[in-house]
């Protein structure tokens, strides 16, 4: 394997874990402050993304798209926690999973109905189009960059948000004892619908930036779900910086594990086995990492007990 | 506590009753249906001893439904082709007798929640469900990803395996194997529940604490539980590979996981009869609502919505008019 390619891999995996971090990084934060379980929160990824692909339709502006997705995102994940989250606080995980269940259902044939079932394309504004040439001769795709340099920065943007501002001391408060900052007087349920819409927000703005690089369907949010879940297992729950740790190592091993794990069976094995072994261990390599953390760690890498 | 029995008999009656009254009007299509309800409450009964009793909330139990649907396609797609399953280090043949796959399904189910449970039952709460959802994927994945066994595409069975004495390819001899094997577990349920395993078990889900003070493992307890209940689910994906000649991928899917734990919580979560009430209620919705709209998914989840907001210990709790908090 030349060095190009693996640089080029880890790039790749690099730009898939700053996806998933924009994922993690709202379920982690809801379950975090509100201890809800969301199972619905792909959906609103998915709501991100049609609503990048319209607004791109009609306008033709890709920053017009993003931030349609951001609101849309926002604005059906504030309805959704008005409407049905915020009755779900109080109950168990079970009454949880079970009405965000239905939430998909609803969201899926609901956008379904709306759109149909064929995919929408959402294209790369021209500027990104086309490869960057990165020093040491190596061409990447611009937009994949450009995705790096957003996740990274909103990263940076949300760990500024929970450490310096007042809302995220609040939310950092409620993490620890709401009944406390009720009685210091936080209005709390406005409080979650901002954290919720905030989480949702995230979620649709992956969706959008994802969006442009595979078709927009209904349905594209379940495996990014599962995935985000399996960050912030390993992260820690209610940990950003567990949601980030844990996006970038499931981002790389995914990537580099679909490319290296074939060539390393190649080494002692016949070429087609070897393809064939090695991408299926490639396909479970995230699940087995996620076991082999909690073996060693039952509550993820920073999560509290 | 009379009012749930009598609504426990009618609901237990009624999969034999339709059958029977399809067969007098010569609806096949229906019996299958029934079937497909048997089977379907199966899983959710098996789901049950660890989310009801237990208190375990697995989003993986697809995983042991996809095993069981897997043992029967492996088994009887190598008597099906002729080749032996395995030659080294001993012979071992495909299979298209039924009680040998179950045996089969059965057997693989308990092992791989052994497997399953004992690294899951590490954790608890929050990350007990998502670990059992990966692990489910981690399945799902695999058997994406292996192509000896139609990969995505799945296995197809031309022939229903067949049982000792009865001709299976006849709609309401297959609903009879189905529902006598979900009468006996469900017999064997009910013992189990109210076994000193079953109070014990109970009581882990409710104080822990308490459990371990008398000298319990409640950690030993679960993971039995856990043990019992994929297996049973297993039984089920075994069954359900057979009703549709076919196996695949889909099985395992966390979609799958998330349908057999509506059955349960349908039902009610806990009830003996939970299971079989919500599988029925589903089956029914999918037919009615399908027949309906294409989109009928929608309607289902906002009954599911309602279902979860306001009716709370399901079917038979709000039948039995009686509020059971599931803890």
């Amino acid at each position: 394997m030349s060095t190009i390619l693996l640089i080029e891999q880890i790039l790749n995996g690099l730009q898939f874990g700053v996806m998933l971090f924009l994922m993690a990084a709202g379920l982690t934060l809801i379950f975090g402050v509100m201890g809800l379980i969301n199972l619905a929160h792909g959906s609103l990824y998915m709501v991100g993304a049609f609503a990048a692909a319209a607004v791109a339709g009609v306008t033709g502006s890709f920053v017009l798209a993003l931030i349609a997705s951001l609101v849309a995102a926002a604005a059906a994940g504030a309805l959704v926690e008005l409407l049905v989250i915020r009755r779900l606080y109080a109950r168990d995980h079970l009454d949880q999973v079970l009405a965000t269940f239905a939430l998909i259902l609803i969201f899926s044939e609901g956008t379904r109905w709306l759109f149909g079932s064929f995919p929408l394309f959402l294209d790369i504004p021209t500027a990104f189009a086309g490869p960057v040439m990165l020093p040491g001769g190596i061409q990447y795709p611009a937009y994949r960059l450009l995705i790096i340099a957003i996740g990274l920065l909103i990263a940076f943007g949300l760990f500024q948000l929970i450490a310096r501002t007042r809302i995220g001391i609040q939310i950092r408060a409620g993490e620890s004892d709401r009944e406390m900052i009720a009685a210091l007087g936080v209005d709390i349920s406005k409080l979650y619908t901002i954290v919720f819409a905030l989480g949702a927000g995230l979620a649709g703005l992956a969706g959008a930036l994802v969006g442009a690089i595979q078709s927009v369907q209904v349905g594209m949010g379940e495996p990014v779900l599962i995935l985000a879940f399996v960050v912030i297992v390993i992260g820690g729950i209610g940990s950003i910086k567990g949601a980030l740790v844990g996006a970038l190592l499931v981002g790389l091993t995914d990537t580099l594990g679909g490319v290296l794990l074939p060539e390393l069976f190649g080494t002692f094995m016949e070429a087609s086995a070897a393809t064939a072994v090695g991408s299926s261990l490639a396909s479970m390599s995230i699940y087995i990492l996620m076991a082999g953390v909690l073996l060693f760690k039952p509550t993820g890498l920073y999560g509290r007990a | 506590m009379g009012r749930a029995t009598l609504i426990n008999a009618a609901l237990f009656a009624m999969l034999p009753l339709t059958a029977l009254m399809a067969l007098l009007l010569d609806e096949p299509f229906i019996i299958t249906l029934t079937t497909k309800v048997a089977i379907l409450a199966l899983a959710g009964v098996g789901l049950n001893i660890a989310l009801g009793l237990g208190g375990l909330v697995s989003l993986g139990h697809a995983a042991f439904f996809g095993i069981g649907g897997y043992a029967m396609g492996i088994l009887a797609h190598h008597a099906q082709t002729y080749t032996p399953l395995m030659e080294a280090p001993f012979l071992l043949e495909g299979s298209n007798s039924m009680p040998l796959i179950w045996l089969v399904a059965v057997i693989a189910g308990a092992f791989a929640a052994m497997a399953i449970g004992a690294l899951s039952l590490r954790t608890s709460g929050v990350y007990f469900i998502m670990i059992t959802l990966a692990f489910g994927q981690m399945l799902y994945y695999f058997a994406i990803s292996w192509p000896a066994y139609g990969g995505e595409d799945g296995l197809s069975i031309y022939v229903r395996n067949g049982f000792p004495g009865l001709n299976t390819l006849v709609p309401i001899q297959f609903f009879a194997i189905c529902f006598a094997v979900l009468a006996l577990v469900l017999f064997g349920v009910g013992r189990l529940a109210a076994s000193p395993f079953g109070l014990a078990l109970a009581g882990a889900r409710q104080n822990p604490e308490r459990v371990q003070t008398v000298g319990l493992s409640p950690y030993r307890l679960r993971l039995l539980a856990f043990v019992i209940s994929g297996a049973i689910t297993a039984l089920a994906g075994a069954l359900f590979a057979d009703l549709n000649r076919f196996v695949s991928p889909t099985m395992l899917s966390w979609h799958m996981s998330g349908e057999i734990m509506i059955f349960v919580i349908l039902g009610g979560v806990g009830r003996l009869f939970g299971p079989v009430a919500g599988a029925a209620l589903f089956i029914l919705l999918e037919h009615v609502l399908g027949g309906l709209s294409d989109y009928w998914h929608v309607y289902l989840g906002i009954l599911l919505l309602l279902v979860v907001l306001f009716a709370r210990g399901g079917l038979i709790g709000t039948l039995a008019g009686r509020e059971v908090a599931h803890d």
